[in-house]
């Protein structure tokens, strides 16, 4: 039984499983599929649309979380990324509106990265700064408005589609497999994990552990940045007040329900991403139900609960002794 | 990117200093709350063109959110000892050791858009704000007289869950479509105010209903989570505005791009122009010594595709919405 399923992640597909079959009770429609103007429609393709954006954030995040650190910024920086990108759009090409965004989200991952890893900053007050001043540098971009777009190219990659898939989705499942490319392909992911563990014995034992720090918490500014330019492409517009607002906290939480420590040493990109697809297959389960939307919030934390609880080892091992026991009686 | 930086930062830094003393007979000092959204910043600036039009030498104070710097503003206000204070009050409690400051300076205070506790009544002498409740009920009544008696399934699209705004808007459009039987309210969710979480939420509606066929009217308790929904409606393959009907409040210059390309129906109005008629008031109390009303209720005005949208959106849009 054990050799057939993998430990480590069965808790998530566990918790993936049961939420879409609540979707499916909440909303008989839930896993209808059709083909509209040549592109896939249905509730499931919204949960991996809506999902994108934190998606995309927990492939910075991991990282950041794995070298014991935590990126506050990110939502911020998606307003900063956003907002260049609007602005820009209708009048520079979409590489230059690419280059221009995604280069705002590298600035703030080097000044993330330089206040922990160079000044030794804690890494939530150190990210602090810039979450609250990210959204001010947002709001100063967009003077306070809502700066919308209409340049096809930009659009194009918020709602544009690519073998029926939308465009954001298919961002995302290339930046995962070229994430995890990187990290797993090589010893890059073995040194960030040491670098998390135990940043000291790894310095001594020849990891440099600086440049890795300051290379995650580069990256997770990359992949928010482009969460943000997704984001507006959505819209048609920046939003700087509102634009990735409490975000980071759903990323955070997607890589602690994928499994990942907040002690740093240990990741899984791929169950930090199913961790954004189970919040977002939640959300889009509560929009669907027609409850009143009081009961949003409340759903959120009982359902993240019995998700965590389903993780922790005291449970499982509590679940694993029941098990035995019972096997020993018959 | 650097000179909208820079022109942003200078505009804040114009905000905050005093604006230049000029003939005018009445100097008045306002204490905004800051640019928290479109709708502000198009508040400030047609503060400014309607003290400019009656030769008022208004002097703004922008608090960034602020209730200290709320305070702080006022107090300067009344050491330079201005004719009137306009305040835009950030909460509704903890004013009454300032303006009790002010009365005791003699110095009529005006509140602007929101307003503040009971208790401090006899603090101000009148406050210029729109009925959110009436909004919502000018919302219903549109819709209830288009629709007719055809039976029409409405979805609406709510603000902020807990803002007392959303409840209002809600409140009066339920009531005004209570009387009419055809029209039902099938989903209600909140989409934030946002256009992101308008668009999401609009989505959903459209699995939920069927594909959308089976929704007649949209309703959204402001502009920005309408203009969301017309991309989410246009996205399935529907028609906002010809197929599915749709009516929201604010009236901020997008709505009016998409009435104008035929894909909004209507939007009420939340009028910027708080300090017009606050401005009428303080004059009429200084020459005549006419104290007006305790409220000064805002016009919620309608706007349909027959009021020539394009028109008000180029109007509209150099306000800083």
């Amino acid at each position: 039984m054990t050799a057939l399923l993998p430990r480590r992640g069965l808790a998530q597909v566990l918790a993936l499983i049961v939420i879409l079959a609540i979707d499916r009770i909440v909303s008989p429609q839930f896993f209808d599929l059709r083909l509209q103007e040549g592109r896939l429609f249905g509730s499931l393709i919204d949960v991996l649309n809506r999902g994108t954006p934190v998606a995309l954030l927990t492939l910075g995040m991991v990282l950041v979380i794995a070298t014991r650190g935590i990126d506050l910024s990110v939502g911020a920086v998606m307003a900063i990324s956003g907002a260049i990108a609007a602005s820009l759009a209708d009048s520079h090409g979409l590489p230059i509106v690419l280059a221009a965004a995604l280069g705002a989200g590298l600035v703030c991952g080097l000044w993330n990265g330089f206040l922990v890893a160079v000044l030794g900053m804690q890494p939530i007050v150190a990210t602090l700064i810039l979450m609250v001043a990210g959204r001010g540098i947002a709001q100063l971009i967009t003077e306070g408005r809502i700066v919308t777009f209409s340049s096809p190219d930009l659009v194009w990659l918020g709602n544009g589609s690519v073998l029926g898939l939308p465009v954001p989705v298919v961002i995302a499942l290339g930046m995962l497999i070229l994430t995890a490319a990187v990290v797993r392909g090589s010893a890059l992911g073995l040194l960030i994990e040491a670098t998390g563990g135990n940043a000291r014995a790894s310095e001594l034992a020849g990891v440099g552990t600086r440049a890795m720090i300051l290379s995650v918490y580069v990256w997770c500014g990359v992949c928010a940045a482009l969460a943000g330019v997704i984001a507006a492409a959505d819209i048609m517009g920046a939003d700087a007040n509102n634009a990735g607002l409490w975000l980071e906290l759903d990323a955070i939480l997607a890589v602690v329900i994928g499994g990942t420590s907040l002690f740093g040493g240990r990741f899984s990109l791929v169950l930090a991403v199913l961790g954004a697809l189970i919040i977002q297959t939640m959300n889009t389960g509560i929009l669907l139900s027609g409850y009143p939307p009081e009961f949003n919030l409340l759903v959120k934390a009982v359902v993240v609960l019995a998700v965590l609880l389903l993780q922790s080892p005291k449970l499982s091992g509590f679940a694993g002794i029941a098990m035995r026991l019972r096997r020993t009686k018959a | 990117m650097t000179p909208k930086v820079l022109f942003a930062a200078s505009a804040a830094a114009a905000l905050l200093l005093a604006l230049p003393a000029s003939a005018a007979q009445l100097t008045i000092g306002f204490s905004q709350i800051g640019s928290e959204s479109g709708w502000r910043a198009a508040e400030t600036s047609v503060s400014k063109q309607e003290a400019a039009k009656r030769k008022v030498n208004l002097k703004i104070a922008d608090a960034q959110q602020k209730q200290e710097n709320q305070i702080k503003a006022i107090r300067s206000f009344i050491a330079q000892n201005v004719d009137a204070i306009f305040l835009a009050p950030v909460v509704s409690t903890g004013w009454e050791s300032v303006l009790k400051e002010a009365k005791e300076a003699k110095i009529p205070v005006v509140l602007l858009d929101r307003d503040i506790d009971p208790s401090g009544k006899d603090l101000y002498l009148t406050a210029v704000t729109s009925d959110s409740v009436h909004e919502g009920a000018v919302a219903g009544d549109w819709l209830a007289k288009t629709v007719g008696t055809k039976p029409c399934n409405i979805v609406e699209l709510q603000g902020t869950v807990g803002a007392s705004v959303a409840a209002n808007r809600k409140k009066g459009f339920d009531t005004a479509i209570a009387k009419h039987a055809n029209l039902k309210v099938v989903r209600s969710q909140t989409g934030d105010f946002t256009r992101a979480k308008g668009k999401e939420v609009m989505e959903s509606f459209i699995k939920a209903e069927g594909g959308g066929k089976s929704i007649c009217a949209v309703y959204a308790h402001n502009d920005d989570m309408m203009v969301g929904a017309i991309q989410a409606m246009k996205e399935a393959g529907l028609k906002p505005g010809k197929e599915i009907l749709t009516v929201s409040i604010d009236a901020v210059p997008d709505i009016f791009k998409a009435m104008a390309a035929g894909e909004a129906n209507a939007t009420v109005e939340l009028t910027p122009n708080m300090a017009g008629p606050a401005l009428d008031a303080i004059a009429a109390f200084k020459e005549k010594g006419t104290v007006p009303p305790k409220w000064i209720q805002t016009e919620s005005k309608l706007y349909t595709a027959a009021d020539d949208p394009q028109k008000i959106y180029d109007s509209k849009k150099g306000l800083g919405y």
